[in-house]
């Protein structure tokens, strides 16, 4: 009898959370996954006969053949690319760093120090975006700073040049060499791959590692805060230096934690899209277009829902890719 | 010696970063009392010569600020009123009654934590054009009033309270949800104001939802309101006294609750990684 009483109760309870993340999350992929094979417009249902079906045809398009979907596919792809790998090691490193500072013992304060670098964590990313818009404008703090060392500051926002295109340039490689602009590969040449992030897309990485630092800072500072202190001491005792110390003692136990923010950080980087949609909206010259907001704009703005579909269930497969392979890369070894 | 010289290494590692981190900040308030020349003449000064509220003027007579304000407080009041009730249930739930597919349920909560938000723009869109509320305050609120996060912070904490509790209740006579509601979740009080300050502050700073609940100019949050204004519905100029401005009264709610609820934000983001 109580235990009849107590299943039903238990479903009851559970009724409305799994009601809502059920027809909010659940059915909506397998709704998208439909669409995603369909030329669908955004006009009427998409589950009508009407609307036609094209099979993976939105999915080749993005990868086989050449035209502007692939270009503008792959050009995200590589923009997200280089984001990912300045955005990640960048915030990781930081937030480490300010974690082992704010860890130390002989220091006051630190509550407040804690607090500054983790209070831009928790404002609305819109509202920050705005901020850094004005901070990297043209006659914005950035570049006034810039000046004041004597450094005439780029025109962020309005700045395509890849940085790697530009250290060619500064030892005098300006234009691509043939064998770069002629070959390549998924619709871009491989110059274009090589281009490394654009200046505009600088800022962005700018705002984003300062945004992200805090929180991640918070979960290695408790992480350091649970280790035991009699190693660190022994090790001391050992007449381990500060380095050493750090290097083969505190950072291996870390480990759980430096494999928890790595893949946070994996996974937030590729879903990047506040701050593009309120700064860059992609541009200049589709150098900040990511995955995430060209799966967006293809649906919402060119009304292409199929297409854009495809290009969410993909930017999701990478997601999962990554955290795998990273994963597998930091797995335990075994002597 | 050198302890004092590594000591004030360690202030002056901390101050510069302290600068970096704040002073943003401190340049969005200078700027938005600045005039527009002075703000595009002097960024970087910290204070305004002279000055000026036209930015917040026009933020309220110009813009329809007032309107995404009491959006975005209805919008949050309510997810976060549902999040804390919907979620506790399901996390007592999960954590303290037997029945059948619990587990299964709970596997598919942690599941969901897992799918990446942005890839469901299009597929949020879908369901809410399929059901027919698109473009309604019930599209703006339903589909995130309860989170998958929330119920797993409750359940983990549920779990720590002592079982004889319950059961003195239930030789008393209570019922299940009495139980539920007069003995265990008064006592879930931390867990219950982590997931208060953590469902506001989401709520509150929540954009691409609304991007793809919502199309209608009246139905806009704040943020919403904030990147169309960025985006240029103004027309002339850069305006950015007013822009800061905006941006700066939309900030406000949250800061004043970092500052007052600080540690259970440190205990979001801590819990939240330790899935």
């Amino acid at each position: 009898m109580r235990n009849s009483r107590e299943g039903l109760a238990g479903w009851l309870f559970v009724a409305p959370v799994v009601l809502i993340l059920g027809v909010f999350l659940l059915l909506p992929i397998g709704m998208a996954l439909w669409v995603s094979l369909t030329g669908w417009n955004g006009q009427g249902s998409p589950f009508t006969s009407d609307v036609p079906f094209v099979g993976a045809d939105n999915y080749t398009r993005l990868f086989t053949e050449d035209g502007l979907a692939r270009q503008d596919f792959m050009t995200s792809i590589r923009n997200n690319v280089y984001y990912v790998a300045v955005v990640v090691p960048l915030q990781t490193v930081l937030a480490l760093f300010l974690a082992l500072v704010v860890n130390q013992r002989m220091l006051k304060g630190k509550g407040f120090f804690r607090t500054a670098f983790y209070f831009p964590s928790v404002t609305s990313s819109v509202a920050i975006s705005v901020v850094f818009l004005f901070l990297f404008a043209n006659s914005g703090a950035v570049n006034a700073l810039l000046a004041a060392v004597g450094i005439d500051g780029p025109v962020w926002f309005d700045d395509s040049r890849g940085l790697v295109h530009l250290a060619l340039g500064a030892v005098g490689v300006d234009s691509a060499p043939a064998a770069l602009a002629d070959g390549g590969v998924l619709g871009l040449s491989w110059w274009d791959w090589l281009s490394g992030p654009s200046v505009a897309m600088c800022a962005i990485i700018a705002l984003v590692v300062w945004t992200t630092s805090g929180t991640f800072m918070l979960m290695f500072l408790a992480a350091l805060q649970n280790l035991p202190q009699q190693l660190d001491e022994a090790s001391l005792i050992d007449g381990a230096n500060r380095w050493q110390r750090l290097r083969y003692v505190t950072l291996p136990l870390l480990r759980p934690t430096l494999f928890l923010v790595l893949t946070l950080g994996l996974i937030g980087t590729w879903q990047v899209f506040d701050q593009i949609y309120v700064m860059s909206q992609g541009n200049p010259a589709k150098t900040t277009l990511t995955p995430a907001f060209l799966s967006y704009r293809t649906a919402f703005r060119d009304f292409e829902y199929g297409s854009g579909a495809a290009i969410s269930f993909v930017l999701f497969l990478i997601i999962v890719v990554m955290t795998l392979l990273q994963r597998w890369i930091l797995r335990e070894r075994r002597p | 010696m050198r302890r004092l010289v590594n000591t004030f290494v360690g202030y002056a590692i901390l101050i510069f970063f302290a600068l970096v981190f704040l002073y943003p900040f401190v340049i969005q308030i200078a700027n938005s009392f600045k005039t527009e020349p002075d703000a595009a003449a002097n960024p970087l000064s910290p204070v305004p010569d002279p000055i000026s509220l036209a930015g917040f003027e026009r933020i309220f007579e110009g813009t329809n600020f007032p309107l995404w304000l009491g959006n975005s407080l209805l919008v949050t009041v309510v997810i976060t009123l549902g999040r804390v009730f919907l979620d506790s249930l399901a996390g007592y739930a999960l954590a303290r009654l037997r029945f059948r597919g619990r587990r299964a349920i709970f596997a598919g909560v942690i599941a969901v934590m897992a799918v990446p938000g942005v890839v469901l723009l299009i597929p949020k869109f879908l369901v809410l054009n399929q059901l027919g509320i698109y473009d309604s305050y019930t599209a703006l609120i339903l589909p995130v009033i309860v989170d998958a996060a929330g119920v797993f912070i409750m359940k983990q904490f549920f779990e720590s309270v002592p079982v004889s509790v319950e059961e003195a209740a239930r030789i008393d006579g209570a019922g299940v949800f009495r139980t539920y509601w007069s003995v265990v979740l008064p006592m879930a009080r931390p867990a219950l104001i982590t997931l208060t300050i953590l469902s506001f502050q989401g709520s509150w700073n929540e954009f691409p939802h609304t991007l793809v609940a919502v199309q209608n100019p009246d139905l806009f949050t704040l943020p919403r309101g904030l990147a169309d204004l960025v985006s240029g519905s103004l027309g002339t100029g850069t305006q950015y006294p007013l822009k800061l401005g905006a941006a700066l009264l939309a900030t406000i709610p949250v800061a004043l609750i970092f500052v007052v609820f600080q540690r259970y934000f440190v205990r979001g983001a801590t819990e939240g990684g330790e899935k």
